[in-house]
């Protein structure tokens, strides 16, 4: 399986990344891709535009650490995760997740355990800028939630779902 | 042994790094926790709530009762928002 993970301040193109990874293929049957965009507003107020920090090395070694894991769980074929970092306007892409299988569900399961992941354990922090300043943003318990169901003891369909 | 601070954590101590040589009594992460808030406001400020605080030894997420000994950079931030 070939894995690529990219940190990077510039912009990414989603159908490059794609192209990239099923260039000359025959085995890939199925390409999920999961793009997390910057919007407008953080809890109802306006905002200019965030700032993502990072911490170097270890967000790196963290997003790798679950890129074994999917592996480990589901029969992938590709995996590429781009994160950005700096400042990113509102419309601009965040993040990309690319998991590719020889058929749907396992695409689709590692695609949303990968991005359960980063939002929970890899080390990035969002700061908007508002009005009134700018303001870290805060962890959602919905997203350790989220996190924490795959690491349920269920049966691995169960938790495909 | 290396500390470094990330988002609001960074902010409130005022250092993005430093070096510091806790006391040998000093044996686990929540315990280097409570004893740097006592260094200053800052650091007191930033460590209000342990709780929150997350930790990581040489790169690896850890709890506050993992131990400190041989690590060779401890990093202590808030919850994670990215994605």
């Amino acid at each position: 399986m070939t894995a690529t993970i990219r940190l990077q301040r510039e912009a990414f193109d989603t159908g490059a990344e794609v192209a990239m990874m099923t260039r000359g293929r025959t085995d890939i049957g199925a390409v999920v891709t999961f793009t997390g965009i910057c919007r407008a507003d953080e809890k109802g107020e306006a905002i200019a535009a965030l700032t993502l920090e990072h911490y170097p090395g270890m967000a790196e070694a963290e997003i790798a650490r679950h890129v074994d894991e999917a592996r480990a769980r589901w029969p992938l074929l590709g995996v590429t995760v781009v994160h950005r970092h700096g400042r990113i306007a509102p419309g601009e892409d965040i993040v990309l997740v690319i998991a590719a299988s020889s058929h749907r569900q396992a695409a689709f399961a590692a695609a949303e355990f990968l991005m359960d992941y980063l939002k929970t354990r890899a080390p990035f922090w969002k700061q908007v800028e508002t009005v009134s300043g700018k303001i870290w943003v805060e962890a959602k318990s919905a997203d350790d939630a989220a996190a924490e169901r795959w690491s349920a003891p269920k049966p691995r369909r169960e938790a495909a779902k | 042994m290396k500390l470094r601070y990330f988002a609001w954590v960074r902010e409130r101590i005022g250092v993005a790094e430093e070096d510091v040589d806790p006391p040998a009594a000093i044996a686990t992460v929540g315990e280097l926790v409570a004893w740097l808030a006592d260094k200053g406001d800052g650091y007191a400020y930033a460590f209000e709530n342990p709780k929150v605080i997350r930790a990581a030894i040489d790169r690896s997420h850890v709890r506050a009762d993992a131990r400190i000994e041989g690590a060779g950079e401890i990093a202590f931030f808030p919850p994670m928002t990215g994605g």
